[in-house]
């Protein structure tokens, strides 16, 4: 969908109608038949469109930015549709379409690893419906009962064996009441969902013609680079454009707000290397000017010994259990910050006229620019519309309160009016702004008796809260839930997989100035590497093995523990490692799913290899297995170059690392080899995007330290002497 | 580990209308000398398969062939291509996706956001080129672009699998 800038709604909506030549079928939201009815052409609430020529188009809320959700949902229509899958294509309403339908798709949000599990149920059921009335359309054109026909890969047969294709029908059955309460399928009947096809979305990204926000051009755009000043809270003081104004294609220097610079070109290159010229004084906050890592460090260790701390999980006495313990054991550990570095560097494309504003972007929250592009603007959402563009990457940096890029677009384009602007920042600006995994610290202190049983236990995290730094209208009474993340009780989402009679997991909140953000896994990042790692270390004091340690507290959660056992025995752990080997486990639930990783790591001086990693992930329901193993080997890939390689450090008040030589991630060269099992219980719907990224560190660390001794308890795995070969 | 290979000898500098081959097509380029041939492609040509990244030569996701040598071409000037040289981009590997690698990563999946694909599928030709059976070991050690989405596993089978198909 490109090029409707000019259009009305109305006119938008006719065009895509036009463009697919089809009818729309679906189940109304709010919507009855007579509204439906007087539409200017009969595109509905719709899941599924069947074009004429048997072409099936999916409509898809959420946005693809490589975790298969986008082939994943269409599998679930297909399959409730019975559809022939080599017909399957998909479409992306735009948030405006969606605001207009009050919210028909539900929530354009991708993110939490929510893309299948959050629309499983509205997707299935659109699918199920458009297949009734496909049916009943069939049906009524041969006068017989809809209970006398059938269907199979979009072919419906009547009982004289007379058929008719969906495409055939698409019309009659758009014109039907669309029918309530549509049962769905039972999983276990499924051959379209729950396979591993291939995903919709390939060969595109095979010969170069896919189009990233970044790649999108118009008639007569022009392009913007950008700075922004590089300490929090500065602003611009003053800034001499007189030699980037006579540079080569450069149109306007300008101000884009408090703390941003741009200079508009013809080309990005000539607007980045004139920007180069440009000389901005900032006014620096005094006390932002000199913070720096060490500083932050402080703050988190004064954190750890505080007398208050909000609560996140809590049972029994805890001091009443150290002072009684036979043994105490205490540990601290530290995560770094973090940056996202999708491949894809920001940025967005607006147009803005004196009664339109339209955003051509790659995010994981489209509603979220539409309300950005509303607000800088100043225009109504009705006057504004976001087209969602292929992303190069997301793993949250695009998501939810990440508007900025599309902020910039819209104001520089509002400088501009009728001329569409590109912005792209540079890797430097990208990584001077991003929002950044937070840092946390945490301490433990494990009371452990006589036998070595664990009878109680203190979890204290000192450090950042993404919702203070980035929403803080989130905090509950000041309290930031989410970093507990899978570390509370009772919890669907991330629930403590041990039982600790007493126990008191609790937060120091300490915030820097950066600003946070969420990042692939988030909080169970750090908290899974902290505690499946004091785990290990528990276990060593009471002189007991780590498997069977963690067993005897995990008999009240049985699918934690069920995930574990797979990768235990999957990579030999009763056998032992080869002579020079050591392996290492962990566990840990979140995003709905249970997780569980073994690793095999030998020690070769500094340098630690990792053989190779197992992974469990009970994800309740499975509905492309392929795409959950490429996921799994994604977030090993991901967690570990946070574990092992990859570090924001902050002087001055500034983030130092501003492009890939100072950041390094992880390369093929260190990557293991990857054995997937997945073995979903079949009773709830999780996620699979993110979780294993929070079994990859600990699993590898706790085998250094098996075979090493050597404890591994601040990131990356530098400042323990040691490096990933 | 591979590095990102500079044209050598390079540059006739008294040129400032160089014309470019590229995909076996000439192009007339107005852009200052210094300009990377990366954004000469992006935005003059309009060849935007070669992505920008990182513009240190750090990441490979701007990946070219020029004289059938694997380079960042963020890294490359303008100015620094012999007249005549040839430039081969994601879009010019074959007409209709059939080149081996391109085939293998269709039928392995191997992309997930697939940005940084553009680059490994380039370096990865080169690569075959070079040495049409690689190892595990040869793979490892020739493929240095970066994938943030970790598809690393599936570029080093897709890989083998294009070897079986060439």
């Amino acid at each position: 969908m490109t090029e409707q800038f000019n259009l009305s709604r109305r006119g938008f909506i006719a065009s895509v109608a036009a463009s697919t030549g089809g009818l729309a079928l679906g189940f109304p939201l709010g919507a009855t038949a007579q509204q439906l009815a007087e539409l200017a052409e009969p595109e509905i609430n719709a899941w599924v469109v069947v074009q004429p020529d048997n072409t099936v188009v999916v409509r898809v809320a959420k946005i693809e930015m490589g975790q298969g959700t986008l082939t994943g949902l269409a599998q679930l229509v297909a399959e409730e549709l019975d559809a022939d899958w080599e017909n399957v294509t998909w479409s992306y309403p735009t948030p405006g379409e969606n605001v207009a339908r009050e919210r028909v798709w539900g929530s354009f949000g991708t993110f939490g690893s929510q893309g299948i599990r959050a629309s499983q149920e509205l997707v299935r059921q659109g699918g199920a419906a458009a297949r009734a009335m496909l049916l009943q359309a069939a049906a009524n054109r041969w006068g017989v009962g809809v209970d006398e026909v059938t269907v199979e890969r979009g072919v419906i047969s009547g009982p004289g064996g007379q058929t008719l294709t969906y495409g055939d029908v698409a019309e009659d059955a758009a014109a039907l009441d669309v029918p309530e309460n549509v049962p769905v399928k039972d999983p276990s009947t499924w051959t379209i969902a729950g396979q591993s096809l291939l995903r919709l979305d390939t060969a595109d990204k095979t010969d170069g013609s896919r189009v990233y926000s970044i790649d999108y051009t118009m008639d007569g755009m022009v392009n913007a680079a950008i700075r922004q000043c590089p300490v929090q809270g500065g602003t611009v003081a003053s800034f001499d454009a007189s030699t980037a104004e006579t540079m080569p294609g450069v149109m306007r220097v300008l101000q884009v707000d408090d703390s941003t610079v741009a200079v508009v070109a013809d080309t990005w290159w000539r607007a980045k290397t004139a920007l180069d010229a440009v000389e901005i004084e900032w006014d620096i906050p005094e006390e932002n000017a000199g913070f720096n890592t060490a500083q932050f460090e402080e703050m988190m260790r004064e954190g750890l010994d505080a007398e208050d701390a909000f609560v996140g999980n809590q049972a029994g006495d805890v001091a009443g259990a150290l002072d009684g313990a036979a043994q105490v054991v205490e540990a601290t550990y530290a995560f770094p910050w973090q940056h996202h570095v999708t491949m894809e560097p920001m940025n967005a494309t607006a147009l803005v006229t004196d009664d339109s504003c339209t955003v051509w972007t790659s995010t994981q929250n489209a509603e979220s620019d539409l309300a950005a592009a509303s607000q800088a603007s100043g225009l109504e959402i009705a006057q504004c519309d976001v087209h969602r563009m292929n992303l190069g990457g997301g793993f949250g940096r695009r998501g939810a309160s990440s508007t900025d890029y599309t902020t910039h677009a819209v104001k520089i384009a509002m400088a501009m009016k009728g001329t569409p602007v590109k912005v792209i920042w540079s890797r430097e600006e990208d990584m001077l702004h991003g929002t950044y995994h937070p840092s946390t610290m945490a301490r433990f202190r494990g009371a452990l008796d006589e036998e070595g049983n664990l009878t109680g236990m203190h979890m204290r995290i000192s450090g950042q809260s993404i919702f203070a730094g980035l929403m803080p209208f989130a905090l509950q009474d000041g309290m930031d839930p989410l970093v507990f993340q899978g570390l509370q009780a009772e919890s669907t989402e991330g629930e403590f997989g041990y039982t600790v009679p007493n126990l008191l997991i609790d937060h120091a909140m300490r915030n820097p100035p950066l600003r946070p953000g969420f990042w692939r896994g988030v909080n169970n990042n750090q908290n899974s590497f902290y505690l499946e790692s004091f785990m290990d270390e528990l276990a060593d004091a009471a002189g007991r093995d780590p498997l069977e340690f963690r067993r005897s507290l995990m008999q009240n959660h049985p699918k934690h523990l069920a995930v574990l056992d797979t990768v235990a025995e999957a990579i030999g752990w009763d056998a032992g490692a080869p002579e020079g080997r050591a392996y290492g486990l962990c566990q840990h639930m979140g995003y709905g799913s249970y997780v569980a990783a073994a690793a095999e790591v030998s020690v070769d001086g500094d340098t630690v290899k990792i053989h190779r990693i197992v992974a469990a992930t009970d994800p309740g329901h499975v509905v492309n297995p392929q795409q959950v193993e490429a996921q799994i080997e994604g977030s090993f890939a991901m967690g570990l170059s946070a574990a092992m390689v990859s570090e924001i450090t902050m002087e001055n008040g500034q983030v130092q690392e501003e492009n890939f030589d100072t950041y390094p991630i992880m390369t093929m060269w260190e990557m293991p080899e990857v054995e997937s099992h997945i073995v979903p219980s079949g009773d709830f719907w999780g996620g699979v995007g993110e979780p294993t990224i929070f079994v990859a560190a600990p699993a590898v660390l706790n085998a250094v330290a098996r075979l090493t001794g050597q404890r591994v308890r601040e990131l990356p795995l530098y400042k323990s002497g040691l490096r990933l070969g | 580990m591979e590095e990102a290979r500079r044209i050598t000898p390079p540059l006739d500098r008294e040129r400032d209308m160089p014309i470019l081959n590229v995909n076996g097509t000439s192009h007339d380029v107005v852009a200052e000398p210094e300009t990377p041939l990366l954004w000469v492609l992006r935005e003059q040509i309009g060849l935007t398969g070669t992505k920008y990244g990182c513009g240190i030569a750090a990441c490979g996701a701007c990946t070219v062939h020029i004289g059938g040598i694997p380079t960042r071409s963020c890294q490359v000037q303008l100015q620094d291509i012999a007249e005549g040289e040839e430039i081969v981009t994601i879009e010019g590997l074959s007409p209709d996706r059939s080149h081996p690698v391109q085939q293998a990563w269709v039928e392995l999946d191997v992309p997930q956001c697939g940005y940084c694909q553009s680059g490994q599928i380039m370096a990865a030709v080169a690569l075959l080129r070079d040495i049409p059976e690689p190892t595990d070991e040869d793979i490892r050690a020739a493929m240095s672009n970066l994938c943030r989405c970790g598809t690393y596993n599936r570029i080093r089978d897709g890989i083998k699998r294009a070897a079986e198909l060439s």
